[in-house]
């Protein structure tokens, strides 16, 4: 996992007032994630005076106008789900997902840690608009150092203007399903902390009989920034459909892995070549265990929702796993639907018995033992488990390896005429931290 | 109004009893889990598919009525 001080971005966006108005600004500035600090940086939030009724839409307006989309992976914007749960006149809880559930993202403990304050900013602002009676902020059980951060930034703010809104902070289980925002809600609730079965989406969650809605950590403080310094700021970086800055952790075969701030549409190879790759890159995983492989002769794609996924990737949470020439990709996705299956919520039949189904195929293709007829079968496999969750997590795994399928047909092909690469047991660009996460969370 | 069915995954068992009941809509998976294509259910196996629902050990086969589109 890449650590705190790798994870800051180097070379700022900008030079000034749009250097100032980057989500890591603050922390580049003064390496300090106090209050006092935070507000020397930015100045206070514009938070609604009391009584000031037409507030929520002026502020959901604003959002509208930079064009913020979600930044959790569902690139929603950000405004519609203000408005949505706006509308609906109950009691609400703002819930903040700072789980980190994808493993090789590491973009939550880097706000949390270096600028908790934008982040609580965010929440207070949404939670304003929104009527909501309390923020829940949510950190995986398994990330203590978080945790401890969000503990002491809230104690800073409690009683003070800077929370309108109480903030409780909570720790649910580090599991990868387990910040699914359904499960997060479930176990919030007291329950399980597993997905549930949502036939119609619009419905909106509920916590005690209250509208949750859940809001990833760096899209609030995205807005905690358009709400200080405006829709055109934000939209100075970045492409018209795809505006502002985004967070990506960046791995695998790299020399310097950590949390990038980029501008919307940057190249993905501008992006991984400021990481340094180890070797030749071969292709990039984006978006995720969950996501989707990208082939390196794609690399001049802009890093934008509508781009990426027309070569194939998801922006998603924004993780991007760099995979060079020392790699075997096959034995890579064999490990990723592997710790997939392990990581399956245990409900649903297609899941629980066919993530593995799908793992052992790539574990003997990757061996090169797999056999004749057996590509026909892990493909009807992925099919029979796409789709077949309640929950979006086998979707998500059909996606990963029939892209892995696609960008390397050739290896693929080798692999299943007998014939792996060399590169099999060399160490995976996944480390060795990431497999164990589940097992030190309990 | 359409009839769509939908299988409820987390309650499903894989009794197989819709597919029994309803080959015609409802193929089982290698587990045995049954898969449904989402397309609306003819007139003509409206019954079976609410024998299906009826009978679903798990409740887990519902029959959902969608306006049409």
């Amino acid at each position: 996992m890449p650590t705190t001080t790798a994870t800051t971005a180097t070379d700022a966006p900008g030079s000034g007032a749009a250097e100032r108005a980057t989500l890591l600004g603050a922390w580049r500035a003064r390496r300090n994630p106090d209050l006092p600090s935070h507000l020397a940086h930015h100045g206070a939030p514009p938070l609604p005076r009391p009584g000031d009724t037409s507030w929520p839409e002026r502020f959901a307006a604003t959002i509208e106008a930079s064009g913020l989309t979600g930044r959790g992976g569902a690139s929603f914007p950000s405004s519609v789900k203000l408005r949505l749960v706006g509308s609906a006149r109950r009691n609400r809880t703002l819930v903040v997902n700072a789980m980190e559930s994808e493993p090789a993202s590491a973009k939550d403990k880097v706000l949390l840690s270096c600028v908790p304050h934008l982040v609580l900013d965010g929440a207070e602002l949404a939670a304003c608009a929104l009527g909501a009676a309390r923020i829940v902020v949510c950190v995986a059980d398994d990330q203590s150092e978080t945790f401890d951060r969000v503990v002491r930034a809230v104690a800073e703010r409690s009683g003070t203007a800077l929370a309108p809104v109480p903030i409780e902070v909570q720790r649910p289980p580090g599991r990868y399903v387990a910040g699914e925002e359904s499960a997060l809600v479930s176990w919030l609730n007291g329950g399980p902390g597993a997905p549930g079965w949502r036939p119609d989406k619009s419905q909106p969650l509920t916590i005690a009989r209250s509208a949750a809605l859940v809001h990833n950590a760096e899209t609030l403080a995205h807005m905690a920034l358009v709400a200080r310094y405006g829709p055109t700021s934000f939209r100075e970086a970045g492409a018209v459909d795809a505006p502002g800055t985004a967070l990506v952790t960046v791995s695998g075969g790299v020399e310097h892995p950590g949390v990038y701030e980029v501008a919307m549409g940057t190249a993905l190879g501008a992006i991984i070549e400021r990481t340094r790759p180890n070797d030749e890159v071969v292709a990039v995983l984006t978006g995720g265990f969950g996501g989707s492989w990208v082939s390196g002769a794609a690399l001049d794609t802009p890093y934008a929702p509508r781009p990426l996924a027309a070569a194939g990737g998801v922006v998603g949470p924004g993780v991007l796993v760099v995979l060079t020439r020392r790699s075997c990709a096959v034995a890579e996705t064999a490990r990723l639907a592997r710790y997939m299956a392990g990581e399956s919520a245990g409900q649903c039949g297609p899941c629980v018995f066919g993530l593995p189904a799908v793992a052992d195929d790539l574990e003997r293709l990757a061996l090169g033992s797999a056999g004749p007829g057996a590509l026909e079968r892990l493909e009807t496999r992925v099919a029979a488990v796409d789709g077949r969750g309640a929950c979006r997590h086998p979707d998500g795994v059909a996606r990963m390896v029939r892209s892995a399928l696609s960008v390397f047909s050739v290896d693929v092909a080798a692999h299943a005429a007998g014939r792996p690469c060399a590169f099999g047991d060399e160490p995976s660009v996944f480390p060795p931290t990431m497999w164990a996460r589940r097992a030190g969370s309990s | 109004m359409r009839s769509l069915i939908r299988v409820n995954p987390i309650a499903c068992e894989a009794y197989g009893y819709c597919a029994e009941l309803l080959p015609e809509l409802v193929t089982l998976d290698e587990w045995g889990y049954p898969v449904v294509d989402g397309s609306p259910v003819p007139p003509r196996l409206l019954e079976l598919a609410r024998r299906a629902a009826k009978e679903c050990p798990r409740r887990a086969f519902v029959l959902e009525r969608a306006a049409d589109r």
